[in-house]
């Protein structure tokens, strides 16, 4: 099957374990660990979660909190599904400044 | 451990499919409504396991799929334009339009852009103020809240250069059009569990009481599914028909309300198209009007765009479960993944795609992907 760098499955959540937290523009954003892979994510929608704790991320929002054995499993499945694509997306890293492109 | 693992799931799936024979006294439609869930289905030959009385349909929940031609031709008709940035998860570049792809576009010096989540489109909002950036906001519950979050962000903070292009559709609309179908043939559905994670599932509790069809709120693991499948077997062998939820370690009844409660600010119900389908009233999201400056179909004037299917393809009958991907002549011949007719084979959580990933154009009945 054909497939693309960054290609997201918009179906199904990816769980992952919370690193630490930060303010973004106001909002509540956390380090999260997938595996080997760390994004971000925002955690406004599950402000209960702390650090060490699993959640399930969809397209870079937590939806709900997991236990680790839960998370565990649900990650090696979506890896064999090869559905993990969507962490492979690029990393927008803010610009200081104006920002204007080159 | 990863193989005595495996090995008790496989014990445990052996259980649930023996209880599932030994109760069942005739046939069963059950649709799975989720792509996920449709997906790992044909991955593990889990309709394969079951007796062949039930017969497991694949449902209408695969949102790259379902998004109608002409808003992908809004999408190109944005993307063309070149003052703007057109952003959208890596899944919608490579469903073809009327004339190309976004990848297509993007060869030929179209800004397209992957991002992993909404609130990157802020990120290059902000660093590109010469420009209009908009994001492709497709999917399901399950996206709504992140798209939400963006706009309501931009608002608030005065980001003007950002807007979305909406085609959010909702499950339980599509549930109720599936049901009052005359065709219909299904009797009982796996609801799909991460859509319900966000929204609850107090919402199919009407739908199943009216419908008189048993709803069960279902993973998409493997063993989930098949447990999901003996709930709706025993509710439906007993005549009761009730919402259920096998998925209770990652829903509630009420969902996430924070995320709910975004949603409802930022969007309201309208009336939405269906690729395949056709249009279903009240069956999905558009921006209230209070958030028009971020609605990108408004502010480049492209709603007038309309266009149509090719003929040849089933899919949405595919969608209803009234046929299978088999039932089509074009299935595997003149289309493919890379040549896809339709809704259901133009993502890999498409019935027809799937199907096509584990070799099924490849002779009916016979699968080696067994659980």
């Amino acid at each position: 099957m054909q497939s693309c760098k960054g290609e997201a499955n918009v179906c199904l959540g990816i769980p992952g374990k919370i690193l630490k937290f930060y303010d973004s523009q106001g909002l509540r954003m956390a380090k999260v660990q997938f595996g080997g892979i760390v994004r971000e994510a925002c955690l406004q929608y599950v402000p209960e979660a702390g650090t060490g704790d699993y959640v399930v991320v969809h397209v870079g929002f937590a939806i709900s909190k997991v236990n680790e054995e839960e998370a565990t499993r649900t990650y090696r499945l979506l890896e064999e599904m090869g559905q993990l694509t969507e962490l492979a997306a690029p990393e927008i890293v803010e610009k200081p400044g104006n920002g204007r492109s080159p | 451990m990863k193989y005595v693992d495996e090995y008790r799931s496989e014990q445990l799936a052996r259980n649930v499919t023996e209880e599932i024979r030994r109760i069942q006294t005739r046939p069963w439609v059950i649709m799975e409504v989720c792509g996920g869930q449709t997906h790992s289905i044909v991955k593990h030959g889990l309709d394969y396991l079951l007796p062949p009385a039930i017969e497991l349909v694949h449902g209408p929940g695969c949102p790259v799929c379902v998004t109608p031609l002409e808003m992908i031709d809004k999408a190109h008709a944005i993307a063309r334009r070149p003052d703007v940035i057109f952003c959208s998860f890596g899944d919608m570049l490579r469903v073809p339009g009327s004339e190309e792809d976004l990848f297509a576009l993007k060869s030929r010096g179209a800004d397209v852009r992957i991002v992993y989540s909404p609130l990157d489109c802020l990120k290059i909002a902000r660093g590109n103020p010469d420009k209009k950036v908009v994001f492709f906001a497709v999917g399901f519950e399950t996206t709504a809240p992140a798209n939400a979050m963006a706009v309501w962000r931009a608002r608030q903070e005065g980001i003007k250069n950002f807007s979305i292009l909406v085609s959010h559709v909702l499950v339980p609309p599509a549930i109720a059009a599936i049901l009052q179908s005359p065709q219909n043939r299904v009797q009982g559905f796996l609801g799909p569990g991460h859509v319900c994670a966000i929204m609850g599932y107090h919402e199919y509790e009407a739908i199943s009481a009216r419908y008189r069809v048993p709803i069960v709120v279902t993973g998409f693991e493997p063993l989930d599914i098949l447990e999901g499948t003996l709930m709706t077997v025993r509710q439906l062998e007993a005549g009761r028909a009730e919402v259920e939820n096998q998925y209770a370690r990652a829903v509630e009844r009420e969902g996430n309300r924070p995320a709910q409660t975004l949603v409802a600010e930022v969007f309201e119900i309208s009336d939405r198209k269906w690729r395949g389908v056709g249009s279903i009233p009240k069956s999905g999201f558009r921006l209230r009007y209070e958030f028009r400056d971020h609605d990108a179909e408004r502010l480049f004037e492209v709603e007038e765009i309309d266009t149509r299917e090719p003929a040849i393809c089933i899919s949405g009958q595919i969608l209803k479960g009234i046929k299978k991907p088999h039932d089509c002549p074009a299935f595997g011949m003149l289309c493919t993944p890379q040549t896809p007719l339709g809704a259901t084979m133009v993502s890999a959580e498409g019935a027809c795609a799937a199907y096509y990933a584990y070799g099924r154009h490849l002779k009916t009945g016979e699968n080696s992907h067994a659980f």
